[in-house]
């Protein structure tokens, strides 16, 4: 059954550049960002892999500019959107013909779809949503690091006789490759012999779902501000956040006393009792009867300057710092992370 | 319709606690319960057996003897067959050995029209296993299945979730599918149905019964190792942090991922 390949002959560092609509992924650039430490290591070259409907030289440059040293192009008008059938057998050609030592995929819907089956074809081993990947100095392998039974345990991983090492990456956890303009890519163009009856799913349709604001009782999430806002303008951010999360404001009463907010978002023994999956509390410093409508939710995390206030007492994570710089670090590690 | 849907007996780890002393995981005493998208799977099966009258369901797990407790839910929810390969041979296997090893179980089962499965098992959360078995099996697959349509014969209509919305795809059987929690609501069990499982006999296959050998499943034949396990620090309740904004949010949304929060 078995005829993977041996890891004597097997050289280079690959990263999967999954498209959403076009354009990259933003975990593309986070696996050029790691596949580049991983390649430095092993003295490898860093290659990704494209696959397109046509030929796109935008890509390539943008590809390049992030660190691509080579770029395997594969242009198709089957390959203009995603299929497993279509992606697989192309990768599998390519991964047979080229023998990468590691090829890196983001964990992605589209990721986590395609790597294991490429990975059962090439008959290697593949590690699930890797949140750390390193190499072993005496070795030579990579060590796959991910979190099990949700997250109490974590596991590290090898692959170590079999070629290519094979990993999804958590999207939002590496850091991005710095983008150098002008940097240039050996470019491999590709033409796959890709028939239409290889494809066994056909698409009718492809659906984009925006969010929506839920009421405060009804919330999975509740994004709360107090006092600690310094203004009604703070909901703002608040809101961005909770739109982001699938949920909605809250507020604590010395807030709305203030007359920054509608009292109905009011969270508290004499607001609304609240036991959402998480509850962010922000600049709010957690007097006891703002505890008592909120203490039931499931997750408690506390955003405050003041590293006393009671607040953190009852929170799972707090968080001492400025809301108005820890709310935009949230939201731009998750755009990194949906899209 | 002849539908295998395969099932995991899992810890439930929403119970799983760390031990405040060794900080080691604490099993004794978590429950094992099915897997719950496996139930979702499973639940799907059983609704289009519900419109296709003479369809037939049989649940497949592999795992040690205990998880005949888990086949006879699976048999008080409406299954029709029970079906648990158990043998010391297949123990250890990874994502890779344990997709040889249940394609060759399907094999003996002589195949069927759809295959199920659940996107992910709680314990290893790697969705790797449904795919592979596609790959063994020769089969088309959708992972992420959110609505499933039975067309015309033998012709499927499936959502797919992604992570911005989904897509709609049209497959011909047989195929493999993967179901994720928004697909359905498991049914309750029947007093009815719990009396009925009692009845039904569990099949019992070993590796003797496949056509695979020791070379292809168990520890041994697994590409992949765990070379070492630790319990995150990080994750644990009453965390404060104080430091660079990025650096915490960073921290912030992977204890929310590890927790399925977000």
């Amino acid at each position: 059954m078995s005829v993977s390949q041996s890891a004597s002959s097997s050289q280079n560092v690959w990263v999967f550049a999954e498209l959403r609509d076009g354009v990259l992924a933003p975990v593309v650039m986070e696996l050029l960002g790691e596949g580049r430490k991983l390649a430095d290591t092993l003295g490898h070259k860093l290659c990704a892999v494209l696959l397109t409907g046509s030929s796109d030289s935008r890509l390539h440059s943008q590809l390049a500019g992030y660190g691509a040293d080579r770029i395997y192009s594969a242009a198709h008008p089957l390959l203009a959107h995603y299929t497993t059938d279509g992606f697989a057998a192309v990768l599998t050609e390519l991964i047979l013909q080229e023998s990468p030592e590691i090829v890196l995929f983001g964990a992605t819907h589209v990721g986590r779809d395609l790597a294991p089956r490429i990975a059962a074809r090439v008959n290697t081993g593949l590690t699930a949503d890797c949140t750390s990947l390193d190499i072993d100095p005496e070795t030579g392998n990579l060590r796959q690091t991910r979190p099990a039974f949700g997250g109490n345990l974590m596991a590290t991983i090898l692959c170590p006789v079999r070629r290519p090492q094979m990993s999804t990456v958590r999207p939002g956890v590496m850091d991005k490759a710095v983008f150098l303009e002008g940097r240039s890519a050996e470019i491999i163009p590709i033409c796959p012999a890709l028939k239409e009856e290889q494809i066994r799913t056909q698409l009718i349709q492809a659906v984009s779902e925006t969010l929506h604001q839920v009421s405060l009782s009804e919330a999975r999430v509740i994004v709360s501000g107090g006092l600690g806002l310094g203004g009604p303008e703070g909901y703002e951010l608040l809101k961005k956040l909770a739109g982001r999360l699938g949920g909605t404001i809250g507020a604590s009463r010395a807030a709305v006393d203030a007359g920054w907010i509608d009292p109905t978002r009011q969270v508290g023994q004499t607001g609304t009792t609240v036991k959402p999956d998480v509850y962010i509390a922000c600049g709010i410093s957690g007097a006891i009867q703002h505890l008592a409508g909120m203490k039931g939710s499931k997750i408690i995390i506390a955003i405050n300057t003041n590293r006393e206030a009671p607040i953190f007492e009852v929170a799972d994570y707090g968080l001492v710092g400025d809301y108005k710089e820890v709310i935009p670090a949230i939201l731009e590690r998750l755009e990194r992370t949906i899209s | 319709m002849k539908m295998i849907v395969c099932v995991k007996q899992v810890p439930d780890t929403a119970e799983v606690r760390i031990d405040p002393v060794t900080h080691t995981m604490i099993r004794d005493g978590v429950p094992s319960i099915l897997n719950p998208e496996d139930a979702n799977a499973l639940e799907e099966s059983l609704r289009i057996k519900d419109r296709h009258p003479g369809a037939k369901v049989i649940a497949l797990t592999m795992g040690p003897p205990q998880a005949q407790a888990m086949l006879r839910e699976c048999l008080a929810m409406g299954a029709d067959e029970a079906v648990l390969l158990t043998d010391r041979a297949v123990a250890g296997a990874d994502t890779w050995a344990t997709a040889n090893t249940i394609a060759s179980a399907i094999r003996a089962l002589g195949g069927a029209e759809l295959i199920f499965v659940g996107r992910q098992a709680i314990d290893g959360d790697t969705a790797q296993v449904g795919p592979q078995l596609a790959e063994r099996l020769g089969l088309p697959q959708v992972t992420y299945v959110q609505k499933l349509t039975t067309l015309e014969d033998g012709l499927l209509q499936v959502e797919r979730r992604m992570e911005q919305g989904y897509e709609v795809l049209r497959v011909r059987t047989p195929v493999l599918l993967s179901a994720v929690k928004e697909l359905n609501a498991p049914r309750c069990l029947s007093i009815l149905g719990i009396c009925e499982a009692y009845e039904k006999e569990i099949k019992i296959l070993s590796i003797q019964d496949l056509d695979i050998t020791p070379a292809d499943t168990g520890l041994n034949a697994s590409p992949t190792k765990v070379y070492r396990t630790f319990t995150p620090k990080t994750e644990r309740a009453g965390v404060l942090w104080e430091e660079d904004a990025g650096r915490m949010a960073g921290k912030l949304l992977t204890a929310l991922r590890e927790k399925h929060v977000i």
